[in-house]
């Protein structure tokens, strides 16, 4: 899938706010990984070109963050907060009850293409701990039933 | 008890628009700045404040601004970054300012940006903040259109533009030049200094990088004055701090309180004391990479000065309790995983150290340690420690590991010996 003009347009965009246009290879990466879920090779060096950047150099950045995905992720995206608040708090046994529930482990996508699950470092919302992501929607105070009601809503 | 910071935050966590920020007297401190004071004197001030970095190394904020050159030699522009990538393990105090008073975090960016003169701002915020991305979108656009932002401000000859940066996840881009790099669009990993950053920092200009919550100290020091900012505190550090309790505690949360409150005042007043059936142990007073400190030391003043006194750091201010129910090496090895994860892999010490520190601990975790692992682990933690790595993310991470195996030797003795973890099996 090429980029749309619309996605053209919206990196133009984003490259008003920087004095170089490559500054805004973060924000491209994001924004072609929107509709498409991830960011393929295809993907990747159609917009280095865009960008006046190699497809090496570009590779070199989208690995380098946590929420460019260079794989393809499920429909939902689960980020489990693995960080040491959350540990104390019983993340552990969440983490064991969603890889059961999902058959899945970090890292994986369920047959059905519906959910990834990642670890995330702390989300920064340790007064409700444990906490997850899912997509970008921040769930804190987490329980068995509350992670079983978050799956089967979604599912 | 004044909260001049978070005082003006609504019950029901909507964030305060524009009018009610002006209401509750919000940038009266800009006008005032740009009709009485010139660059330098605004600086001079916060330097004479006593204000300290609250990202975490409590670095003088005014002696920062100092360095950046000034005048009309100056190269420019000139540019001044909001480090919103709060992403500090046991950390949730900058996401209350953002999500809650956003234009106080604004207006705190606005007088630095004056002080140093700078025409281009950033805010740096985390990927996984959408709520507080919002609020500061609207707020930034409530800005422009009352004419705080953008060109000749308040009718005075400085212009700023601002403009937010959400990245995409990754802990070490909370360190100031990795930060750059990560603005810059390149793989976020630490710069060598000098330069510094005040001197050749973003695209080569000169830019300034603070927290969220120092900034939003800077209007307070303006509107109040020097002498009544500092006596805000309870010590030689000026000004309030905003500090925090996790774990398990009656009522974890963040609270803004006078500097110098103690860690038992924050963990007994504050917090509620512990729950029911779990007893003190530990704390760790300022997020990850701050060493644990014992119950010796619950009457420490949470300052920088103080607690460095009892060989920690305050860090953050954000405290995370460890309870006689959890295992302190279980404890130490999450803390550990978590550093050799988001090692940039830049450095040869951090890359290959942490792994190795997180594969002994986990090997004592589960009861196949040797007793000579605690000496490796002391090693390393030598070894990891400052001078010998590129930046501060290796250092970090050997403070609670070092102060763990000093601090909880027969738990991690126990483990080793009786070939398991003693804390497992054990009702949660």
């Amino acid at each position: 899938m090429t980029l749309t003009a619309e996605e053209k347009r919206e990196i133009a965009e984003e490259q008003k706010r920087y004095p170089d246009r490559r500054a805004a290879c973060v924000e491209a990466l994001k924004i072609a990984q929107r509709s498409r879920g991830w960011v393929s090779d295809e993907t990747l060096r159609e917009l280095a070109d865009h960008l006046g950047m190699t497809a090496d150099e570009l590779d070199g950045v989208a690995t380098f963050y946590n929420m460019i995905f260079r794989r393809p992720v499920g429909r939902h995206v689960i980020f489990l907060c693995d960080s040491v608040s959350c540990w104390v708090m019983g993340e552990e046994a969440l983490r064991a009850q969603l890889k059961e529930r999902l058959g899945i482990d970090f890292g994986q996508t369920t047959v059905d293409g519906e959910y990834t699950l990642l670890p995330v470092a702390c989300l920064g919302t340790c007064d409700h701990a444990p906490a997850l992501l899912l997509d970008r929607e921040l769930h804190g105070d987490l329980t068995e039933t509350r992670i079983d009601a978050l799956i089967a809503r979604r599912g | 008890m004044e909260r001049p910071l978070t005082q003006a935050l609504r019950a029901d966590g909507v964030p305060l628009d524009i009018d009610e920020y002006e209401r509750a007297g919000g940038y009266r401190a800009l006008r005032k700045a740009l009709r009485e004071l010139q660059p330098a004197e605004l600086t001079a001030m916060v330097k004479a404040s006593n204000l300290r970095g609250r990202g975490g190394a409590g670095f003088p904020t005014g002696v920062k601004w100092q360095a950046v050159p000034m005048g009309p030699s100056a190269r420019r522009p000139k540019y001044l970054v909001c480090n919103a990538d709060e992403m500090e393990p046991g950390t949730f105090k900058d996401r209350l300012l953002l999500e809650g008073n956003p234009h106080l975090v604004l207006e705190g960016m606005m007088l630095a940006a004056y002080a140093i003169e700078a025409e281009v701002a950033y805010v740096f915020l985390r990927w996984a903040y959408k709520r507080a991305e919002e609020t500061m979108r609207t707020a930034i656009a409530e800005a422009y259109a009352r004419g705080y932002l953008g060109r000749h401000i308040l009718a005075s000859p400085w212009s700023l533009e601002l403009h937010v940066h959400t990245s995409a996840g990754r802990y070490i881009c909370g360190e100031e030049t990795a930060l750059l790099n990560a603005l810059e669009g390149a793989r976020a990993i630490p710069r060598a200094k000098p330069p510094y950053p005040q001197t050749s920092g973003l695209w080569g200009k000169p830019v300034v990088v603070q927290n969220v919550e120092t900034l939003c100290n800077v209007p307070v020091i303006v509107e109040r004055g020097v002498d009544a900012y500092k006596a805000l505190s309870r010590t030689d550090e000026g000004g309030t701090k905003i500090y925090g309790a996790s774990g398990h505690v009656k009522r974890p949360g963040a609270w803004e309180l006078p500097m110098g409150a103690t860690i038992r005042e924050l963990l007994e007043e504050h917090a509620g004391g512990m729950r029911d059936g779990y007893r003190f142990r530990g704390v760790i007073p300022g997020g990850a990479s701050t060493d644990f400190l014992a119950e010796e030391h619950l009457d420490v003043k949470m300052d920088y000065a103080s607690v460095m006194k009892v060989g920690s750091r305050m860090g953050t201010g954000t405290m995370i309790i460890l309870d006689d129910r959890t295992c302190p090496v279980g404890m130490v090895l999450n803390l550990e995983l978590f550093f050799a994860r988001e090692s940039c892999g830049w450095c040869t010490p951090c890359r290959e150290g942490l792994p190795w520190v997180a594969r002994t601990l986990a090997a004592i975790e589960a009861g196949q340690g040797m007793e000579s692992d605690l000496e490796l682990l002391a090693q390393q933690s030598r070894l990891l420690g400052p001078g010998h790595t590129f930046c501060a993310l290796a250092p970090g991470a050997v403070e609670p590991l070092q102060s763990a195996v000093k601090l909880f030797r027969d738990d991690f003795l126990r483990h080793i010996r009786e070939r398991r973890c003693p804390f497992r099996g054990q009702a949660a």
